[in-house]
Order: structure tokens, then sequence, then C-alpha cells
């Protein structure tokens, strides 16, 4: 089992489990993040910071604290 | 009155659409969710008069954010008769969600599908007749930015407006609000039937833009570069524009006023000219350079470039307790410190928005911004005048961080960092014009509510007792000046510079107006008059105090109302004056000691 947070940019996976309290989990759901979705690391900010990811048409940008929260598995 | 809401996700273009229909000057902001007010208009709609609503973007109805909870309160207490709800159609596929929840609560709706034109170019059709007749609501295309689709919108409100007669039902909607599921399966079961999506969206141009300037060495200095050569632009433009007006301004008093009220009694001419017409006219003059200023900052907020910084900034935010977003406030601070503190709604934990809002009113703001220019263009050489004001700039940040360092044990961060990153888009020229004029209403009406105000107390003071000679040390404000000389002697600043230091308290605007009532001066005479009086280690230091202490009256409300804490609002007052006084103190000793 993967995390989100574990990806390198310009891989693809699909989102196996999101482990979160429900304000996460609604926050990541509204923004599409949901179980079986694919999605795509597009880059990771300097000095550890945020990562941007790509599904669908939407592009977010999150903390590796919340990428930790999303199981993947690489494709 | 008929009432219609409009609602739809952040970042949908939902300002924009509002502006269209109600032709009114919102703000729009390509940042999600920066509609923070609820603002409404009213509009002439098949006969009625009917009332339109704009809602904050929320992403579903059961959040937790500020902005979510202001929708649901609205709706579980105001009956409406119609929704509008906004989708983006290129994220149409998570969007439906906002509006399946919506439609199982009843209301009646009217599905506009924004941003027809970037979904056509992302390839992706949606088939509005079949969507329309599985939500059995009417679904139309439009383009909030150039108008298309907007009669159809409207004919559609009008036509259910008009059928029917009973509002919502407020109660039953909150109880329906506490239930709710399968939305899920019913959402991608539509999507998969009426949306067709490429596999992978490519939105090319906003892909290769950000492959530059999300880079990871280039990302950051380009975005310093790109806001240090903005700034210049402002004013390579702009100060010639300032110096203009205030010569024809001087140049309307000389020729026109001083004949017309040379036959008026002494006091009456001296508290029209002297008072009013110098102070307004001097603060006047700067008007063009703030409207450059928004014009600049509202095309860097509209074009998303505002959620790049954000990412680009997070880790270093992080270091100091706060995040992207936070740095996004403080930049929309440089405009105005007001509505960046209301921005800090889209942040959900406390501990957070309480360090963000006692960081932002140290955020150089478009007010003290013409103080600044008008002391450096009195008592710096042209060659330093760049370098002063960066300085000041720079010491903006670094009071900011200061701040956020001192302060984020207090207020210990627990938000999750989420951000949607939207496609890059050029605002139209009708945004760019309406904010523009946005800005001068509202200098206007700070003029005629504050600076007049404020130019005339200061002539009082400084003109009265009668028995004084005119801003002489026996005057009221002279014995203020003196009142406070034990504090404010330390630090440089003389008595002139201490009232206009007293009524920069109400607002930065006052500063410059006061100064030219208190000199009896205006324009090339008042700097000269200044520089004869004050050396440039006494400007730095005044400077740097007007900088840090409290911005303005309208910027402490906005604090109190949106922490909602008394205490916090002092706590932002005391530690601004604080920093403000020790900061100058170091300064001004540290230059003198120096030898300067």
């Amino acid at each position: 089992m993967q995390f989100l947070s574990q990806l390198q940019a310009g891989q693809r996976a699909v989102i196996s489990a999101i482990e979160a309290d429900e304000f996460l989990f609604h926050r990541l759901s509204a923004l599409g993040f949901r179980v079986g979705r694919p999605l795509s690391i597009m880059r990771q900010a300097n000095f550890g910071g945020p990562i941007q990811v790509r599904l669908g048409t939407t592009d977010v940008i999150l903390r590796a604290s919340e990428a930790n929260r999303i199981h993947i598995n690489a494709i | 009155m008929k009432r219609i809401a409009l609602l739809g996700m952040p970042n949908t273009g939902k300002s924009t659409l509002f502006n269209r229909i109600s032709g009114a000057s919102a703000r729009v902001g390509n940042w999600p969710g920066i509609t923070v007010d609820l603002l409404s208009a009213k509009i002439l709609l098949g006969g009625h008069i009917v009332e339109l609503i704009d809602l904050p973007g929320i992403y579903d109805l059961h959040g937790f954010s500020e902005d979510e909870q202001v929708v649901r309160h609205f709706l579980t207490n105001n009956p409406v008769d119609l929704l509008v709800v906004l989708l983006n159609s290129t994220q149409i596929d998570r969007q439906l969600s906002l509006l399946l929840q919506l439609k199982k609560l009843g209301f009646p709706i009217v599905l506009a599908l924004n941003m027809a034109d970037e979904a056509k170019r992302a390839g992706i059709t949606i088939n509005t007749e079949s969507l329309s007749a599985a939500l059995a609501l009417p679904v139309v295309q439009i383009s909030a930015k150039y108008g298309d689709g907007l009669p159809k919108v409207l004919q559609a409100a009008t036509e259910i407006i008009n059928q029917q007669h009973a509002k919502t039902n407020p109660q039953s909607i909150a109880l329906l609000l506490q239930e709710e599921n399968e939305i899920e399966h019913e959402m991608q079961a539509l999507v998969q039937r009426h949306v067709q999506i490429p596999a992978t969206l490519n939105d090319d141009t906003t892909d290769k833009i950000d492959k530059l300037l999300l880079h990871k060495w280039l990302g950051l200095p380009l975005f310093f570069g790109a806001m240090f050569i903005l700034f210049q632009l402002i004013f390579t433009v702009g100060a010639p524009i300032q110096e203009g007006l205030a010569w024809v301004l001087d140049l309307f008093r000389a020729q026109l006023l001083d004949p017309l009220f040379a036959n008026t009694p002494h006091w009456f001419s001296g508290l029209m000219l002297d008072g009013i017409y110098n102070g307004v006219a001097t603060v006047a003059a700067f008007v063009p350079i703030i409207i450059l200023f928004f014009l600049v900052m509202s095309m860097v907020e509209d074009s998303g470039y505002l959620s790049r910084a954000a990412f680009l900034m997070d880790a270093i935010m992080a270091r100091m307790g706060l995040d992207g977003r936070s740095f996004v406030m403080m930049l929309m601070g440089f405009g105005c410190n007001v509505p960046a503190i209301m921005g800090t709604r889209i942040m959900r934990s406390r501990a957070i928005r309480l360090l963000t809002m006692l960081v932002i009113p140290l955020s150089l703001c478009s007010a003290r911004l013409q103080v600044f220019i008008f002391i450096i263009a009195a008592l710096f050489a042209p060659k330093h005048a760049a370098l002063a004001l960066f300085a000041l700039y720079v010491m903006s940040f670094f009071t900011m961080f200061l701040t956020a360092v001192l302060f984020q044990n207090q207020y210990k961060n627990t938000e999750p960092f989420i951000l949607e990153l939207p496609p890059y888009r050029f605002p139209t020229f009708r945004q760019i014009v309406l904010r523009g004029w946005h800005e001068v209403k509202h200098f206007l009406n700070r003029a005629s509510k504050f600076i007049i105000l404020g130019v005339v107390l200061v002539w009082l003071l400084s003109n009265f007792p009668s028995s004084a000679a005119p801003a002489s040390l026996d005057t009221y404000a002279g014995k203020i000046g003196i009142f406070f000389a034990p504090v404010l002697d330390p630090i440089g600043i003389n008595h002139e510079l201490a009232i206009a230091l007293i009524f920069g308290f109400v607002a930065k605007e006052i500063v410059v107006g006061a100064l030219a009532v208190i000199y009896g001066l205006q324009g090339d005479a008042l700097m000269a008059q200044m520089a004869s009086q004050i050396d440039w280690v006494q400007a730095m230091s005044f400077m740097l105090f007007t900088l840090i202490y409290t911005p303005c009256l309208s910027t402490i409300a906005t604090i109190r109302n949106e922490s909602k804490s008394t205490a916090f609002m002092w706590l932002s007052i005391a530690w601004s004056l604080a920093l403000a006084w020790l900061v100058s103190f170091v300064f001004y000793q540290g230059a003198r000691y120096l030898g300067f």
C-alpha cells in the first residue's frame, strides 16, 4: 500500500482509500478525491512544499500531511 | 418581493455573473472563496422586481467553513423563489454534486453551466438537452465573462418565477439537510451518461505557463521579479500623473479660488482653502496612482496567479505557522487591509485565521503608500527614492514574518492545506473598468466621510485658540504635540508630524491632508517646508511608524467583527503600536548613533 505523498512528479495512480476526519473528507471529496478515481502528480514545490495533483479536470494543491491521508495504487 | 439566490462552487465566475445581471460592481476574483459578503441587487424580471442575492461560493452544503455555514444559514432561514446554480462546465464531473444536493432539498433551480468557452476548448461536450430532461430543470450553457447565454438564463428564471407562487419552506429544508446520501451514485451515473471528457484534459496554455511559473527554482524569483516590475510600473506611470494633477489643483486654487474667497472673512477662507481644499487636494492628487495600483492588483488577482503564489510560498509560510492562503491574503492587504482580513473567512481553523488577521494589518496598503510617496518625494533625492520605498516593502514583510513567528505558538495551526489551482484567465476590459470605478467610488466615499472631517478637525486644532499663531506650540495641536513629546521625541517625530500620526489612526488618507493643513501649504511649497524642518532620518522613522501602527479605524472594526473578540482587537492595536515604536526607536537612535 502506498500513500499519495510517496509518488513522484509525473506518476499516475488510483485512489484506494481516504482516511480523514469529517471536515477533511468533505473537502477532499468536494474537490474530486474519491475512491477509484485516477489522478496524476504534476509537481512538488521546493523545500517540502505542497504537491500539485490533477484529478480529471481539476488541479489541486495539498500538503504532504494531507497527501498522507490518501492511499493509492500506482499505475 | 420575489427572491432569487445565486449559488455555486468557488471560482466558477459567480461574481462575474452577478455583476453581469445586476450591473453593480462587486469584486470579481479568480481565487476560491473571494466573495465574502452577501451582495444583493434589485433587478426587473418579467414585470417583477426581483431581489438577487449572491451567496458565497461553497464546495458542498455540509462543509464546515464559514462560507458554507453562511449559505446553510441563509437557506434554512430565508425563503427563496428560485436558485440559480452556477457550475463550471470544465469541472462538471465533480461540481454536479452540489446541484444534486440542492435539488434533493426541493429547490426550484435553473442550472447555468459557466465557462462554455473554456469547456469547448478543452474538448468537453455537454448535452444540455438530455441533461436538462434527466434533471427535470432548465440547463443553460453560458459565458458570464462575455455574457453569452445570459438571456436564456433570465428567461428560464422568469418562467419558473411566474409559474409558481410558493416560496421554499426554510424549516423543511433544515430538516432535509440533515439526511443525505446516494448523491455520489447519482452523480456518477449522470456524468457517465451525459458528459464526455477526454481521458487526460490538456489545458495546454495553463500547463505551459505553469511549467515556467511553478518551476522548482525559477518560480519564486520570477514571482518576486514580477511583483517588483509591477510596482515599478505603477510608479513610473503614476508619479508623473500625480505631479501633474497636484500642479493643476494648485493652479486652480491660485487662479480661481483665491480671488473668489478674497472678500470672505479671514477665518472662512482659511477653513475652506487652507483647511478643506489643501487637505483634500493633496490627497486627491494620489487617486490616479491608487486606481492604477488597484487595476494591476485586480489583474493579478483575476488571473489565477495568486493561487500559484500560495503554492510557491506554502513551505516557507508553514514554518511561521501560516499557510499559502495567508500569504495570498498578505498580498491582497497591499491593496487594502479590510478585504484581506475578510478574506480569511475561507480558513476554518480559528487559530490560523487569528494569526493571519494579526499579520495582515502590517502589509503596506495603498493608503499608506500615498503617505510614503509624498514623504519620499519631499525628503529623498530621486536616486534614493526607489530604494527607500523598497526598504519599506521589505520592512512590511519583515514585520509580518516576525509577528507570525512570535505568535505562532499562541495560535497553533492544525488546518489542512488544500487548494484548487484554477486555470489562468485574463480579465476582460469590462471587469477591469468596473474594478477601477469601484475604487474611485470607494475613495470618494472615504473622502466624504473621513478626509473632510479629518482635515477640518486638524485645521481647527492648529488654528485655535485664535490668540495663538497658526500651527504654533500655543495652539491645541501644539499642546497635543507637547503632551506626546516624551514618547515621540525619542523616535524623532516632531509636533507637526505627531498630529498627522494621531489623525492617521482614523485613516491613512488623512495623513498627507493633515500635513498640508498643519503647514498651511500645498504641493511643492509643502514639500520644501517639510524638507527644511526635518531630515531624512526623522522622515524614515515617521514612515516606519506609519507603516507598522494600526492602519485605520475600518481595519480595526473589521478585525473586531471577524474575530468576534474585543480582546483580540486590542491585542492587534497594542502589538502594532508597540512594534511601531520599537522599530522606529531602534532605527532613529541607531542612525543617530552612526552619525547620520
